[in-house]
């Protein structure tokens, strides 16, 4: 099976380029690329872990945050976008600024691929571990190194085939395990009944949030936000989760990104165009069905004691588990019980279950129970979880061989282009834009050859670095959602201001970019999540205000991003002259760029009666989870 | 002209979903997961899935077989 996987992915590279053989591709075939290009292991890792440690709140993410802003996309954006001449953002910011912002949001960019194949290798170093016993760190280095002799080797010359290739090989990999996984809770309302077990306890699998949820708090998506941040796993209220999450960083990600733009371009016409990502907004809207749910189900499973199901602990090597046995053996129970509990805790290096421990350390005294049964008891006992792990530890449960290997082959392939594309992006990024723009212009192409292919190597360590800052966070989405705050969040006001509004100047532009980054590192730096401790997770200067969780803090951060950037744009721009004419801004300004006209399309075809529609059924969907 | 995407896509999928079927039909017993022959349903329903691309490709036009 993977054999297959890995010929047929070999024969991909060799075919045309999508964007070349564009023009002639049905709007179909359009949309699949274009949410392929987001759709990949790292986000059904990540919705999975949200799913288990937020409940269906995450599918906010499609139905507040996707779903609108590719609407949005389609009708205002895509004209200006698929008229102008830009096919970059860098290149956008140089036409409509200067060379200050672009060069900005170049560094923003490339410290943005770091991190986005940094966490990709976190995840899938994990996924080693988890599967075939690898250390972490061996598999982390392993990962890496075949990262770079693929890209090294100039792999990925046609990624959107390959990547509209493993959409199908992820939906089609991952389809029955949700089909199994809830037939094994006993159905969708079984599935429900244990989650609110979950909500009065949440505690008892190890799910570090507060103890005052309504019996809902896992299965309603709008109710307890409403409650306010103290009633929702999340811990985020409703501005949050609109501004911040629907708003900034959904907007910003599907409005402002260029990887996922630039595939609606290769449609036939300027209609084709703008109904692309309506079209993929149609399958988009039922995903969660497909990612959210599988981790409703693990948290579900948990709770159901017959099935022997639990969050897959953190990684934890075998030396310390080695450790953690030698000491359940001479634990003497008699003693004391907090000593014997501690031992083992501080052998194995995690948080335990006490009453776990305890009845392991009492069993095994009893009777002569095996190194694998305590180091299985010692698993088990482990009282923090690592939900990452979540969409693996379904995989193993459900698949038996044969389509074990199409789920995992569907995995590893999107989990190696994900890594791939994040550090080629880096290496053109850094080699073209930064280095022949600003360090360098003028050598030869070979100089720059050379100097890519050292990139790569220096981006791959720096990715290295960036999979051990990941590792701290326990669910990926977590901090994927902070890099996007980072990035995203300030960039998308200087976008929204630069676009509709001609009178927004380069220096408004810069300083407001370069303000919105540093008030998102300045937010950071005074903020922290409940349970973390301060440090690269947040508060390392003075801890201001604590939010119950990672994904609250982002939401925050994001939101006072955007703010920041937005409003010192605003004023600077006021406050310094224009230097473009209105002529020069021509088709890079809504109000200066034609508008087109719908009349003489088909009215089921024009973009505005489409996407009012899609938001129809995407309103429906928050009722029906209300 | 560039390659259209249902070929790859159709003959990827009835491939891994014809062998997926076989495998589920020769061993049966360990194709079993929760009671089901997961291996041979779903082999059927991504043969199922191939052929309708392939058909899509065919009807299409673009790059006969032999490209």
């Amino acid at each position: 099976m993977l054999g297959i996987g890995w010929a047929l992915a070999r024969y991909m590279k060799t075919s045309a380029d999508f964007l070349t053989s564009a023009r002639s591709i049905p709007t179909w075939v359009t949309g699949l690329a274009f949410i392929s290009a987001n759709l990949g292991a790292l986000e059904l890792v990540g919705m999975a872990a949200s799913g288990a440690k937020y409940g269906i709140s995450t599918a906010h993410f499609y139905w507040v945050g996707a779903i609108p802003a590719m609407i949005f996309l389609a009708v205002f954006m895509m004209p200006f976008y698929y008229g102008s001449k830009a096919r970059s953002v860098p290149e956008y910011l140089k036409m409509r600024f200067d060379e200050r912002v672009r060069a900005l949001n170049s560094v923003a960019f490339a410290v943005m691929t770091i991190f986005a194949s940094g966490i990709s290798m976190n995840a899938l170093a994990k996924l080693l571990h988890a599967l075939l016993g690898w250390d972490y760190n061996v598999a982390l280095w392993v990962c890496s190194g075949v990262v770079l002799l693929y890209v090294l080797k100039g792999g990925l010359t046609s990624a959107i085939y390959t990547e509209v290739l493993q959409f199908f090989m992820i939906v089609l990999g991952f389809a029955p395990v949700v089909y199994l996984g809830l037939k094994d809770v006993g159905g969708w309302h079984k599935m429900n009944s244990a989650l609110q077990t979950v909500a009065t306890d949440p505690a008892a699998i190890y799910i570090n949030a507060g103890t005052n949820f309504a019996p809902n708090a896992w299965t309603s998506a709008w109710q307890p936000l409403v409650a306010g941040p103290a009633h929702n796993p999340m811990g985020v209220d409703v501005f949050a989760m609109v501004f911040g999450l629907g708003f900034v960083l959904s907007f910003g990600y599907w409005c402002t990104n260029f990887l996922v733009v630039q595939r609606a371009m290769a449609a036939k016409n300027m209609t084709a165009a703008r109904n692309t990502p309506l079209v993929a907004a149609v399958p988009k809207m039922f995903f969660p069905f497909l990612v959210i749910v599988p981790g409703m189900i693990a948290a579900a499973l948990t709770t159901l004691p017959d099935k022997g199901y639990r969050i897959p602990p953190p990684v934890i090597s075998q030396a310390n588990y080695d450790k953690a046995v030698a000491a359940v053996k001479s634990a003497n129970y008699a003693n004391s019980r907090d000593v014997a509990v501690k031992s083992v805790g501080d052998a194995l290096g995690a948080k335990v279950d006490a009453v776990k421990i305890t009845s392991l350390v009492a069993a095994t005294a009893a009777s002569k129970l095996s190194d694998a049964d305590i180091q299985k008891g010692l698993y088990n006992s482990v009282a923090e979880n690592d939900y990452d792990g979540v969409i693996l530890s379904l995989v193993k449960k459900y698949c038996p061989a044969g389509l074990l290997g199409l789920a995992l082959t569907a995995l590893l392939a999107s989990f190696m282009s994900g890594m791939a594309g994040n550090v080629t992006a880096f290496n053109t990024v850094f080699t073209y834009d930064l280095y022949q723009a600003y360090f360098a212009p003028g050598r030869t192409d070979r100089h720059y050859f050379l100097t890519g292919k050292v990139i790569t190597v220096v981006g791959i360590i720096l990715s290295i670095g960036a999979a051990y800052f990941a590792s701290m966070y326990n669910n990926c989405m977590d901090i994927i959602q902070l890099v996007f705050g980072f990035v995203n969040a300030p960039l998308f006001a200087t976008f929204l201001l630069g676009m509709f509004w001609k009178r927004t100047t380069a220096t408004g532009a810069f300083l407001g970019l370069f303000g919105g980054i540093g008030s998102s590192a300045l937010f950071h730096a005074l903020t922290i999540a409940q349970g973390n401790t301060p440090g690269l997770k947040g508060g390392y200067v003075k801890v201001l205000s604590i939010f119950p969780s990672e994904m609250a803090q982002n939401f925050w951060l994001a939101s006072f991003a955007f703010i920041a950037c937005f409003t010192l744009t605003l004023v600077i721009s006021l406050a310094t002259s224009r230097t473009k004419t209105d002529v020069e801004l021509k088709g890079l300004v809504y109000s200066l760029t034609p508008k087109i006209v719908d009349n003489n399309i088909p009215v089921y075809q024009r973009p505005a009666v489409v996407g009012i529609v899609l938001l129809i059924v995407c309103i429906i969907l928050n009722l029906i989870f209300w | 002209m560039g390659l259209d995407i249902r070929w790859p896509i159709g003959l990827m999928f009835t491939l891994i979903g014809a062998l997926l079927a076989v495998f589920g039909l020769t061993k049966g017993s360990e194709s079993m997961s929760l009671g089901i022959n997961i291996n041979l349903k779903w082999g059927v329903v991504l043969l199922a899935f191939g052929l309708f691309m392939l058909i899509g490709a065919f009807k299409g036009g673009k790059n006969p077989p032999s490209a």
